[in-house]
């Protein structure tokens, strides 16, 4: 009786576990090797062919490079914006509970409400982002006498009724941005409560050395930081991977399939062809393990060099 | 990283270092710059969602002018969204998000405090998995959680996405309870196990009430992640009225006309109170997110 006592506290979550994380595992396995038709008939076991067409697709390779460049450009960006805003946001000055707390937001909300924002900010006539633009210009060409157009950044943001969101070109820098926008309030406040982890008397010492500004930063806080760091940025790495709403919302992956990630790619395709579709969840799975398995060597060389 | 003892208040003190004293006198004007610059980055990580609070309030016939402010305010949209059909998808969410809540209740409570309590054989096992499926993300494994529910005839359901929710979220609050019940000594319990309370006694009594805040934040956490959650119920629920707000939403925005204000209004209902809720919990969560990771 008292072996079974365990199963009694436990099994439950165990079972909540295996019914809804491990069987959809399975199950999108078994069904990459299926023919599936559109109203979830099985019809037969046709291993390898779903991954065949898959890897057939012409806009395969291109989906899964910028798969790729999509989950390192946001991590990136988000790492470093998030190293800068923790420092600051460490600091003492007033209101600093308030003004951590407006960082809260897109955090807390949900990513299509911001995507769906996003999307309508960027609207090419009656969108905030141009109206900034348009305002910028005409304080521009009031106040110094330039002509907007000559201006690189501003002529950035797009020209006039211009539809951002219609060309990948300029569409993937808002895609990413946005990730960003969503991804350092969490990255900040994780190294906000590492930063606070590091004791005082070691920057004690570090000042009695007559140790600069830059060198402590660099010697001791990033190091100390890494920790954090390496979880926040990991934890990142999967929501980013797995990053649908933005995408979906501003772009659906289109003009074509020039704005799709791999993610996306599998939701389109849910919708023609199940099989092809669990091939790709296949696929994305194990990019996300050899991306993890990555990034932890990297983080690890780091450590052995330092 | 020390945040694996969830309740420490310590760790939220600033780790700040001395200035030497011949710098004393910029302190003022450098305090004043940091602020402005930390407020300013506060307003623009703000400012998306007060964009969506004027859109919400500016009249249907001025949406087309690029303008900033709305010139009449219009709070007939927020109004309305009661009696409008948008009413009922925020009942769905409200069924989603309480329902996986009280699900994550149940099943996450008792294996947490098994689990900080008791060596039991199978309890590292136990603890990898969970950590495990704090990793995944019910995104990438749609397409299996859309067969399996197929399967069981429960696609279109809110039961669904209850489960789903529920199972998705078990791995946070299985980890902050698990730290919170880890710090408080078992001499405490026991004490009052000995005062004649029983084993349940010292449990509701003592153990329960302390672990509180992480019960809370636990409960707050799944009610928001529930509540956002997008692809899985876009995913499963395909008629109109068995749809979660987001996926409500994000169905309004694909029509020809898109009645943009009703759109942002909802956001405004859906978002708003989510970011006061977080706000309540923020502290701790960074804590429970991370603890998992580095044990």
């Amino acid at each position: 009786m008292k072996k079974l006592e365990p199963l009694a506290w436990v099994g439950p979550a165990v079972l909540l576990i295996a019914a809804v994380v491990i069987w959809p595992v399975i199950e999108m396995v078994r069904s990459s090797f299926l023919q599936i038709s559109r109203f979830g008939v099985v019809r037969e076991v046709n291993f390898p062919a779903n991954y065949d067409k898959l890897f057939a697709e012409k806009d395969f390779a291109d989906i899964m490079v910028r798969s790729v460049v999509w989950v390192v450009a946001i991590v990136l960006l988000t790492v470093v914006i998030s190293l800068a805003l923790a420092q600051l946001f460490n600091q003492r000055f007033p209101g600093r509970k308030v003004a951590r707390w407006a960082l809260i937001a897109p955090w807390a909300a949900s990513v299509l409400m911001t995507a769906i924002v996003f999307k309508w900010m960027l609207d090419p006539e009656v969108g905030v982002i141009n109206l900034i633009r348009r305002d910028l210009g005409t304080f521009v060409q009031k106040v110094f006498g330039i002509e907007p157009s000559s201006l690189g950044l501003l002529s950035t943001m797009g020209g006039d009724a211009a539809d951002q969101l219609g060309q990948a070109g300029t569409a993937m820098p808002w895609l990413i941005f946005v990730g960003v926008f969503v991804s350092v309030p969490f990255t900040t406040y994780a190294l906000l409560a590492g930063l606070a982890t590091i004791p005082a008397d070691v920057y004690e010492a570090a000042r009695m050395d007559g140790a600069s500004k830059m060198r402590t930063y660099w010697s001791i806080t990033l190091p100390l930081l890494r920790p954090a760091l390496t979880v926040a940025a990991l934890i990142n790495m999967m929501n980013v991977f797995n990053s649908f709403p933005i995408i979906w919302a501003m772009t659906r992956g289109q003009p074509g399939y020039d704005t799709a990630t791999s993610t996306i790619f599998m939701y389109v395709l849910k919708n023609a062809n199940l099989g092809e579709s669990a091939a790709m969840s296949v696929v994305n799975f194990g990019m996300v393990i050899v991306l993890t398995v990555i990034f932890l060597r990297v983080s690890r060389w780091n450590r052995e060099v330092a | 990283m020390a945040t694996t003892t969830a309740p420490s208040r310590a760790a939220h003190r600033p780790a700040q270092h001395g200035r030497p004293r011949g710098a004393r006198r910029m302190p003022k004007l450098k305090t004043t710059l940091i602020a402005a610059l930390a407020y300013l980055i506060g307003f623009v990580f703000l400012f998306p969602y007060l964009v969506m609070v004027l859109i919400a309030l500016r009249p249907q016939k001025e949406l087309r002018t690029a303008q900033w402010f709305p010139d009449t305010w219009d709070f007939s949209a927020i109004a309305g969204f009661w009696s409008g059909g948008l009413a009922d998808n925020l009942l769905v969410s409200l069924q989603v998000a309480v329902g996986s809540t009280l699900l994550v209740l149940v099943v996450a409570l008792p294996a947490a405090y098994y689990t900080a309590r008791h060596d039991f054989k199978g309890r590292s096992l136990f603890l990898v998995l969970v950590l495990i499926t704090q990793m995944f993300q019910p995104t990438a494994m749609v397409v299996g959680i859309y067969r399996e529910f197929f399967q069981f005839g429960l696609v279109d359901s809110v039961w669904s996405l209850i489960l789903v929710n529920g199972g998705f979220n078990l791995a946070f609050a299985v980890w902050i309870l698990n730290a919170y019940f880890s710090s408080i000594p078992r001499e405490l319990e026991e004490a009052a196990f000995i005062d004649g309370n029983g084993r349940f006694g010292a449990l509701f009594r003592i153990t329960l009430p302390l672990a509180m805040p992480g019960v809370i934040t636990a409960l707050i956490f799944t009610f928001i992640s529930a509540w956002n959650e997008f692809v899985v119920a876009l995913t499963l629920s395909t008629s109109p009225e068995n749809q979660p707000l987001p996926v409500a939403l994000h169905s309004y925005m694909g029509q020809y006309s898109v009645d943009w204000q009703g759109l942002f209004a909802g956001s405004v209902i859906a978002t708003i109170p989510v970011i006061i809720l977080f706000a309540l919990i923020e502290r701790k969560v960074v804590g429970g997110l991370t603890a998992g990771s580095i044990k």
